[in-house]
């Protein structure tokens, strides 16, 4: 542990070697980019990061903790806890512009934002992340991870994965 | 930890915690059951994706019921050390999957009472069923629309297909009753603010399956005499079947890990 640390410093380079954890299902996230990274906390009982899970039965947050116990670690801070908050829920609303922007890069259409209860299945226009056409139907509600559903582009005939509004 | 199985003090919140919990895992293994035999790959993924869903949420209620019983048991030792008897499911989930119709049918009926019933629990005065219930709320929401969507399909499909939907409405409708269940210990916890009674999503329930059959053509059964059994451990045979896979590698190596 560096003790000699500050408390802000300390939470601050703490918060900065969790940040960089990415998700290990889409590795062009970070958990900051995600929104799944809640809040990191110093106390008594050293550094403790809250982070929540996108969806209940998400199986890389097992490896998340572990992967934010490890950067932490290298950054100098041994023994930090990793605590599951479920409240409030996770949102794609939490995904932050970046994150989205690396998302369409990285080839998946980045989620519709005010991801409104009754939202979740009105007409939803998605745009093709490889050519840009909205000309696009969705092929199934759920696709390779939990988060994700698959999409066909019209335009140009590529299938593609959705991040889809939680 | 033996393989023998663990007793539990089913206060009325344990009890509680445990059998949406016992609903949840149920019902997820059912779903699981189906990876790699599904219609076509699509298909096998969705299966796959809501059960991992509602073994997520089975998590978190076993996780909560062993906090609050507080007596050494956890997850694991809930899921995998009660015998049938201490199940306290719905008959409904333990339900074999049956054709593609039956496991969609059994998904419609209680999707369409978890979706309402965790958006009520979000107000729960527990925070941790509250949190678990927004969570929950959101994944059910998926859940109803796929299971519905295919049911109009089936049942606005072809002769077949609408054969094979409307004998499973007709198979499963009397497990649907016990969806409303509630004894002494639940009205306490409703009577607290902790759980919303059940009569009050009957309606809800009943015009969701109003409305897709309608579009499905098919047919709402009219027989009203429900089965239960499931919420105090009285089950169907197909439970201890479901149970000897689902705790075979526990009850025979106990404690291992990978």
């Amino acid at each position: 542990m560096v003790s000699w640390l500050s408390g802000e410093t300390l939470r601050q380079r703490a918060w900065d070697a969790a940040a960089g954890v990415v998700d290990p299902e889409i590795p062009v996230l970070t958990i900051a980019d995600l929104g799944v990274l809640r809040e990191v906390t110093v106390g008594a009982d050293g550094v403790e990061v809250a982070i929540t899970p996108t969806y209940s039965g998400c199986p890389a947050m097992n490896m998340i903790a572990l992967d934010i116990e490890l950067a932490l670690a290298r950054a100098g801070i041994a023994g930090a806890k990793v605590r599951t908050v479920l409240s409030p829920a996770w949102t794609t609303d939490w995904m932050t512009e970046e994150g989205r922007r690396k998302l369409k890069e990285y080839g998946i259409a980045p989620p519709q934002k005010g991801a409104g209860r009754r939202a979740l299945f009105g007409a939803q226009t998605v745009a093709c992340p490889q050519c840009g056409s909205t000309d696009t139907e969705l092929l199934s509600e759920f696709g390779s991870t939990s988060c994700k559903a698959l999409w066909r582009c019209r335009a140009c005939r590529e299938p593609f994965d959705y991040f889809k509004c939680h | 930890m033996t393989s023998g199985s663990i007793t539990v003090s089913e206060t009325p919140l344990v009890l509680y915690a445990l059998r949406r919990a016992d609903d949840a895992l149920i019902l997820g293994h059912r779903l699981s059951e189906w990876c790699g035999h599904a219609p076509m790959l699509e298909e096998d993924m969705a299966l796959a994706n809501m059960g991992l869903d509602l073994i997520g949420q089975a998590r978190e209620l076993y996780s909560y019921a062993a906090r609050i019983e507080d007596a050494g048991n956890d997850e694991d030792r809930l899921a995998y050390l009660r015998d049938v008897r201490q199940y306290r499911n719905l008959l409904l989930v333990e339900q074999p999957n049956g054709d593609f119709a039956h496991t969609m049918m059994r998904q419609l009926f209680y999707s369409a009472f978890a979706d309402p019933y965790w958006r009520a629990m979000m107000g729960s005065r527990d925070e941790t069923l509250a949190a678990i219930a927004a969570k929950s709320e959101k994944e059910s929401a998926y859940h109803l629309h796929h299971a519905s969507e295919w049911i109009v399909r089936l049942g606005d499909g072809t002769e077949e297909s609408h054969r094979r939907a409307q004998d499973a409405a007709d198979a499963l409708w009397a497990f649907t009753g016990e969806m409303f269940f509630c004894d002494a210990g639940d009205r306490g916890l409703i009577a607290g603010g902790i759980a919303i009674d059940p009569e009050t999503l009957r309606e809800t329930w009943r015009a969701t399956i109003d409305g897709v059959f309608a579009e499905a053509t098919l047919a709402v059964p009219g027989n009203d005499w429900m089965q239960k059994g499931g919420r105090v451990g009285h089950h169907s045979e197909h439970l201890g079947h479901l149970l000897s896979e689902l705790q075979h590698l526990q009850r025979s190596f106990p404690g291992a890990t990978w």
